[in-house]
């Protein structure tokens, strides 16, 4: 499995390479495009600041005050059970509301114990494979005035299940 | 639902400090992270500009296009009551692959375009039709490329290789997407044995 590693590394190049590449062949402008796109970037990250700032500090706050250390201990029999840790079990849960509020936490994980710790690989290919469920229903369903959702809500966990365990099993594997 | 959340946390962790004797870690927690979440921002600014820029030169050549038509075989399995040449195709295609390409701020916008176009074809009812379960289904299984946001915030907290994660990553968004295509086209067989559309 080390060649996943291996692969991580080529990937972002090649994607460059494949992309500049077919633009000189298209015979685009590639760096006038590339500077206006990379203007749109400045607002997205600025638009997702005042989110943070807020986030970050409830987060930190919970962690000053020793409360996630709390709900980790509390989850830890259960969790055990189950092969997952019992950090990262607040990211989960939390992820299915808010993207922001589990990105603020994964932070909060880097921090305690790196991001190139087990803890920290897992949960950065956690946040890779899962998405904010109830709220993306939310504002798809309202935007169609829909009232039953019927099957959607199920498939969702299940996907999300789904990429939870093989995210442990792919971790397990290559790191 | 982010008042709720947020209001919580802060009540509870502020309560819990109080009663725990940590009160002098909180406060200096507050002012430390919001800093922290600025830093992350000058880190972020630089990769995610790098990204939507690589990104506009992908559109502007056509790649992005090209991209999209080739998801149309997967359309028809996925939705295979909606008419071939029907203009939702192109907003669910566009949705799909802005969400494969990490654009997830452009992909809402798409997908709820796609979702006001298959409530006309759902006939403005109440109850989801079998695309609409599908779309939102698809949509969280979140097939994803290149996780932008992850790798900044690992290269901002120290990552020797950010980017070592992207391999497992993928596979782990592929099973999750396999499952959530599977789900669906079983989910749509069996309603419409049982007489839903």
């Amino acid at each position: 499995m080390r060649f996943l590693i291996y692969m991580s590394d080529y990937i972002i190049p090649f994607l460059f390479l494949y992309i500049v590449a077919f633009g000189l062949l298209m015979k685009t402008n590639v760096f006038d495009d590339f500077l206006q796109g990379a203007k749109d970037g400045f607002k997205v990250v600025f638009d997702i600041l005042p989110t943070l700032i807020g986030l970050m500090v409830a987060i930190g706050i919970l962690r000053a005050s020793g409360t996630l250390n709390i709900i980790s201990d509390i989850l830890r029999p259960l969790t055990d059970l189950l092969h997952f840790p019992s950090q990262l079990v607040p990211v989960a849960i939390i992820k299915l509301f808010s993207s922001s509020a589990a990105t603020s936490l994964v932070l909060d994980i880097f921090k305690e114990y790196g991001p190139d710790s087990y803890l920290g690989r897992l949960v950065s290919v956690m946040m890779s494979s899962t998405e904010t469920i109830f709220y993306t229903l939310a504002v798809y369903f309202m935007a169609a005035g829909v009232k039953k959702t019927r099957y959607t809500l199920l498939g969702c966990l299940l996907t999300t299940l789904t990429g939870i365990i093989v995210s442990v099993i792919m971790t397990n594997l290559v790191f | 639902m982010l008042n709720y959340l947020w209001g919580i946390m802060i009540v509870l962790g502020i309560t819990v400090g109080v009663l725990r004797g940590e009160i002098g870690e909180v406060s200096k927690a507050t002012i430390n992270s919001s800093k922290e979440a600025v830093t992350l921002c000058i880190t972020m600014l630089g990769i995610m500009a790098m990204w939507t820029g690589i990104m506009q030169v992908a559109k502007k050549c056509g790649l992005v296009a090209s991209f999209t038509k080739a998801l149309r075989p997967f359309l028809r399995v996925l939705y295979p009551s909606i008419p071939k040449d029907h203009v939702v195709n192109e907003y669910i295609a566009s949705n799909m692959i802005a969400n494969i390409l990490g654009l997830g701020w452009a992909a809402t916008p798409m997908g709820l375009m796609a979702m006001k176009e298959l409530k006309k074809i759902n006939q403005d009812s109440e109850v989801a039709s079998c695309d609409m379960c599908t779309l939102l289904i698809i949509n969280i299984s979140s097939l994803q490329l290149i996780p932008v946001n992850v790798i900044a915030y690992r290269s901002q907290y120290g990552s020797v290789n950010p980017a070592e994660i992207l391999g497992a990553g993928l596979i782990a968004t592929l099973c999750s997407t396999c499952v959530g295509f599977a789900f669906s086209v079983i989910a749509r067989k069996l309603s419409y044995r049982n007489g839903h559309r």
